[in-house]
């Protein structure tokens, strides 16, 4: 049962985000990109007001996976690094800590553009 | 009828047409974006049994996610799932995967440097700057107020 709602929790929220995501190329002109774009920006922001790291602390990917997670993800890392490199932590806190999630998408992303053959559309 | 105006046809127009489409893209954005979100949520668990702290289980779970979103972008799956997830299948970090495996593919012909190379990055790239730069303006906030 615990182990069910940890879940429905995970499935609630993130499907939510998305819902929202879905509101925003339904009912505004917004491209898919900007869409991205706002929703890593007010990740930072929601996660600078400290909404957003309660949030996953209760929902887990529920929170961490939408890429709203991310921007949350990056204000936490900047805020750790001023803490413990002062006034350098506020350049290297970021992509510091979102390093390897970076890293991994373009080596990937890579490999995929060498592997793989366009599909026909 | 001749003197329909434009807003009693527009009334109409409304009435007539089927139920918006929103009424099911928003569901399965819903489902998916939920499901996908589930998934990543098992990853993160997975580590964490296996032994890694938060710190490492949860951009490694976000990882699982690229990686598979990336074969799936390779296999021409992911935009057939993209079809019916919509915002499901965007938001989601495999959506931001999918957008840099998607224009790799699509743009190796024009070479691996300018097109392969650099066409990774027409959605991530925006996604990166302005997602990097809201950082450094919270990092600067909070340094000058002493608030970290």
């Amino acid at each position: 049962m615990e182990i069910f709602w940890e879940y429905a929790k995970a499935f609630l929220v993130g499907g939510l985000i998305c819902a929202i995501g879905q509101v925003l190329i339904d009912y505004t002109k917004l491209t898919p990109a900007r869409i991205l774009v706002s929703f890593v920006v007010l990740g930072v922001v929601l996660g600078a007001v400290g909404v957003y790291q309660p949030l996953v602390e209760w929902a887990g990917g529920g929170a961490s996976v939408p890429l709203t997670g991310w921007g949350n993800t990056i204000a936490q890392g900047t805020k750790d690094a001023i803490r413990e490199k002062g006034l350098y932590g506020i350049l290297s806190g970021g992509l510091g800590i979102s390093a390897a999630g970076v890293a991994a998408a373009i080596f990937f992303g890579l490999a995929a553009g060498v592997v793989f053959k366009p599909k026909e559309k | 009828m001749e003197n329909l105006t434009n807003q009693a046809y527009t009334e109409m127009v409304k009435k007539a047409s089927p139920p918006s489409k929103s009424a099911k893209n928003i569901p399965m954005a819903f489902l998916f974006g939920g499901l996908i979100c589930a998934l990543g949520h098992f990853f993160i668990q997975m580590f964490k049994q296996a032994g890694l702290s938060d710190e490492i289980a949860f951009p490694a779970g976000s990882i699982a996610l690229i990686f598979l979103a990336v074969l799936l972008t390779g296999l021409g799956v992911y935009d057939k799932l993209a079809r019916h997830g919509g915002g499901g299948t965007l938001v989601p970090i495999t959506g931001f995967a999918n957008a840099i495996a998607a224009p790799a593919l699509e743009f190796k012909s024009e070479g691996y440097v300018l097109g392969l190379g650099a066409k990774m990055f027409s959605v991530a790239g925006p996604v990166i700057v302005y997602g990097v730069a809201s950082g450094i303006i919270y990092g600067v906030i909070i340094y000058l107020m002493g608030a970290y």
